[in-house]
């Protein structure tokens, strides 16, 4: 304990010499720095397997972790979207698909893919493994939260889990969990499925909080010296802003969730009006299920940019790295990150249009959905701008990012057309959503997250992943995912609803009928092609071309680190000093086509820096 | 050069895919065509920006394509073609914005002379309620629903002394009428849908609904249920018949009322036992959802 301290006042000491031998001077240093105000972390360093691989408090572990538990679940969502393909292009050949089993995997897929995927693998996985490198600390600022975080995270996924093998199976009340039908007996898993997938949530928004709080303060608080705000790379300001939606938006799911389980359980009425089941009047009076869908959408419309703001942040930076081009108008891209954040909070009710709340409400709700096209749609621009004028590298992780653009614009234009409340009307509740929310928020942000894998593979293991059977699970996935969902607005057009676990002969669906079949046989490709990427990962990790330091020439400070891969502490002896922000890509009168954040103006004198 | 020969056949092919799509929209069959109208002008005006940015897209993978030891240009910033770029995607907004705004707002506002029709819907099917002469519908509420008042109206209010019962999953419109459909329901979500209408609304427990559309075509149209209602959702249909005022008013004199219904009922009280049974199950698909759910 003694030593602890006698080291703190070491470190103390050093920074009170460097800054009064900074502030003496009267001309300005090129190369000042603001001088450290706090004294650095103290880490726990793990001595034991479990200390230094289980429970571990080094935010890059539990980065992993969250991975994979996230892909885990990722893969039980995709097994279950076969089996609904198969009934849906196949229907009555597979005796075991029931319309309960089918319902049941329609929502266990829907609210796997879009919590316990997409959420967690942005924020838990990227989220830890990349904000204390990005922003030079050496690990989050509570390390221990963070290990908690994390496990609240795990036993939510096995009690999701656990609801496939109780009595009634899992929830089979759409991913939505509509109270009354969630909890009322003509739904699947009405009885102790809902309750897990309730109680599962509640343990989710838990555990999300405690990770929520340390990604937010650690990127207030524990930067290095000179990384401002207006430095950071623009994955960092993507998770940071989707954490802060995420910190206010959970609660609405938290208290939905708690409030149906009174309503299951204590038969309570907060979401439960009059009900006549077999002619008989339940004990429920009173309550709203409109409530419900505003609750859940206050929740559910931010959760769309909890996932798309990390993809957004992390697409710029990897478009930039290999473009060899600095991001095109960065601060209107952290602006325009900021706004989307937050006019994501005043069009939630654009998913209720037709839901019978108040009509007036279409009109706000339209106009604010359609505002919040416009800084979205001055990202895409920017992406494209990057580009143009680069030097850009065709590798997997540029076709991952090209296929982001293409399906992003595709699925964010539908959005328009459903955002615009006249329009929705006829296309809401048909397959025209299925598909718009499949490209916008599961392909594009996939898109994104593989991208990622292949471009931060070298710095977690290494090792470059096997770049002919990147380009391969890339074409198959980007062509296939593509040729499943754009047909797929057109069954919309035809006016086939959605949540149909069987189409009978209705007079104009007939057309449709090979084009199901047509998108079931995609959605088995798609599905093998990401085997592909596993068996990549698996034999890359270990017999993967050996990456060295910094691979991409990339400038942002996780590719900075002394060791490859970064060791608990991140950063050796020293923390590192930022000089500039991450994007000097090709900055003219500079040696190499790459200035290093860390990099001192007077080491690159000859560089017209524009931006820093 | 591939991979901007995919990406390039990708937008070609979608372009082909929706001009020669065999996958199109029923024909229309109410007043909506503003409706089909918007969705269009989004076409034109959604479509140009995804072809138009995915064309620059496939232009700079073509163009700039890495070459060893060439410079990419270093611009951070363009005020003036930021600034353009924002003003041209506000406006092109405002133009997908207003017309949609326009339409909505004809939806909400129910013309005058709109006939009355209660939809109301249970799991899993749909039954109906018109006004009689005085072209009003009785109150109700669900709380009262009995056998004897199995559409829980209020026995003081006289409106509903004459109101008509449709007590199958058949309605009959007349054509040329704008029809406003009251939505009920007595258990949980549902959602009265004909995709020739183009129209729909969720028919929520404990409140009505509304929303109103003009048939303007003869024929039968087979109604969907749009909002997931659990187990049966899928085979919840029913009918909707447009007809001309002949053949809509044979219709309505085969039907009872609410009167004429107390009266048969005082008479063979001990016909009916529940609710669930007088919605003629027989010739509905839950009959086969029913030994579905027994296997």
């Amino acid at each position: 304990m003694s030593d602890e301290l006698n080291i703190n006042k070491k470190r103390n000491d050093q920074i009170k010499t460097k800054s009064s031998a900074t502030s003496g001077r009267g001309e300005t240093d090129i190369d000042y720095v603001r001088p450290a105000e706090l004294p650095e972390q103290d880490l726990y360093h793990g001595h034991s397997f479990i200390t230094k691989w289980i429970f571990c408090q080094d935010a890059k572990v539990i980065g992993v972790q969250y991975t994979l538990t996230a892909v885990f679940t990722g893969v039980v969502g995709l097994i279950l979207s076969w089996m609904m393909r198969m009934q849906l292009g196949y229907p009555d050949l597979f005796p075991f698909l029931t319309a309960e089993t089918y319902y049941q995997m329609v929502t266990m897929h829907g609210m796997i893919m879009v919590v316990y995927l997409l959420t967690a693998l942005f924020l838990g996985g990227f989220g830890n493994y990349l904000i204390p490198l990005m922003v030079g600390a050496r690990d989050m600022v509570f390390p221990y939260v963070n290990m908690i975080s994390f496990w609240m995270f795990f036993v939510a996924v096995v009690v999701l889990m656990a609801s496939f093998f109780v009595p009634g199976g899992p929830t089979g009340s759409g991913w939505t969990l509509y109270p009354p039908q969630a909890i009322l007996e003509g739904t699947p898993g009405s009885g102790y499925g809902i309750l897990l997938m309730l109680i599962s949530l509640s343990l989710f928004v838990i555990g999300f909080t405690m990770g929520g709080l340390n990604y937010v303060i650690t990127i207030l608080q524990a930067r290095t010296r000179g990384m401002s705000l207006m430095r950071m790379p623009l994955t960092i300001w993507g998770i940071f802003t989707a954490t802060v939606l995420a910190l206010l938006a959970f609660p609405a799911l938290l208290v939905s969730s708690i409030m149906m389980t009174l309503d299951k359980v204590l038969e309570t009425s907060f979401f439960m009006p009059t009900i006549i089941k077999a002619g008989e009047a339940l004990s429920y009076d009173g309550g709203s299920p409109i409530l419900f869908q505003h609750l859940f959408w206050f929740f559910g419309h931010p959760e769309v940019y909890i996932v798309a703001l990390p993809a957004f942040g992390i697409v710029s930076d990897l478009i930039s790295v290999h473009s060899r081009k600095n991001i095109f108008g960065y601060r209107m891209m952290v602006w325009a990150i900021v706004g989307i954040g937050a006019l994501s909070f005043f069009v939630w009710a654009h998913h209720m249009y037709v839901s019978g709340m108040s009509p007036w409400f279409g009109f706000f709700f339209a106009t604010t959905t359609l505002i919040i096209a416009v800084p979205t749609a001055l990202k895409v621009y920017n992406w494209i701008l990057t580009l143009w004028r680069g030097n850009i590298r065709i590798n997997t992780v540029m076709l991952f990012c090209l296929g982001f653009i293409v399906t992003f614009v595709n699925g964010g234009i539908t959005g328009i057309f459903l955002g615009n409340v006249a329009v929705d009307v006829p296309l809401s509740d048909t397959y025209f959503v299925i598909a718009h929310f499949h490209m916008v928020m599961g392909i594009a942000p996939l898109m994104v997250i593989f991208g990622a894998i292949y471009h931060w593979f070298p710095l977690v293991t290494g090792r470059f992943l096997d770049e002919k059977l990147g380009k391969w699970h890339f074409w198959i996935t980007f062509l296939g995912a593509y040729s499943i969902y754009f047909p797929m607005h057109y069954l919309g057009f035809i006016g086939v609803p959605r949540r149909y676990f069987e189409m009978y002969d209705s007079p104009y669906m007939t057309s449709a009928v090979g084009m199901n079949e047509f998108i079931s046989l995609a959605a088995f490709i798609v599905g093998a092609a990401q085997f592909i990427f596993f068996y990549n990962l698996v034999k890359s990790l270990r017999l993967g071309k050996p990456a060295g330091k910094n691979p991409w020439k990339a400038n942002s400070l996780e590719w900075l680190t002394p060791d490859v891969p970064p060791t608990h502490g991140n950063w050796g002896e020293k923390l590192p000093v930022v000089h500039r922000w991450a994007y000097d890509y090709g900055v003219p009168g500079a040696k190499e086509d790459y200035i290093p954040q860390t990099t001192a103006p007077s080491e690159v004198k000859d560089a017209e820096v524009e931006k820093t | 050069m591939f991979t901007g020969l995919v990406f390039l056949a990708v937008i070609i092919g979608s372009i082909i895919f929706h001009v020669w799509t065999p996958w199109w929209w029923t024909d229309i069959a109410s007043n909506w065509s503003a409706m089909d109208d918007t969705i269009i002008l989004s076409f034109w005006i959604g479509g140009g920006v995804f072809i138009l940015v995915c064309l620059f897209m496939v232009y700079c993978i073509f163009r700039y394509q890495y070459k060893e030891g060439r410079r990419s240009e270093y611009k951070p910033e363009d005020k003036k073609l930021e600034k353009g770029l924002t003003w041209l995607t506000t406006i092109g907004v405002v133009a997908l914005l207003a017309p949609g705004l326009v339409v909505w707002n004809n939806y909400i506002r129910v013309p005058d002379n709109a006939i009355q029709v209660e939809v109301m819907a249970w799991q899993w099917g749909w039954k109906y309620r018109l006004p009689g002469q005085d072209g009003k519908l009785g109150e109700s509420n669900n709380r009262i629903i009995s056998d004897d008042n199995p559409y829980g109206l209020n026995i003081d209010d006289p409106n509903g002394k004459d109101d008509v019962f449709v007590e199958s999953n058949e309605l009959h419109l007349l054509k040329d009428r704008p029809v406003k459909i009251l939505l009920r329901s007595i258990d949980v979500l549902h959602n009265f849908y004909v995709p020739q209408f183009r129209s729909k609304m969720d028919a929520v427990p404990g409140t009505i609904t509304y929303y109103w559309f003009e048939p303007n075509k003869n024929g039968e149209y087979e109604v969907l249920c749009a909002e997931y209602c659990g187990v049966a959702h899928y085979a919840m249909r029913g009918k909707v018949v447009v007809e001309d005022e002949v053949s809509y008013n044979k219709w309505l004199s085969e039907q009872e009322t609410f009167s004429s219904f107390t009266a048969k009922n005082r008479n063979n009280k001990l016909n009916k036992k529940k609710l669930v049974k007088i919605n003629n199950l027989s010739n509905n698909k839950n009959s086969i959802l029913k030994e579905q759910d027994v296997r």
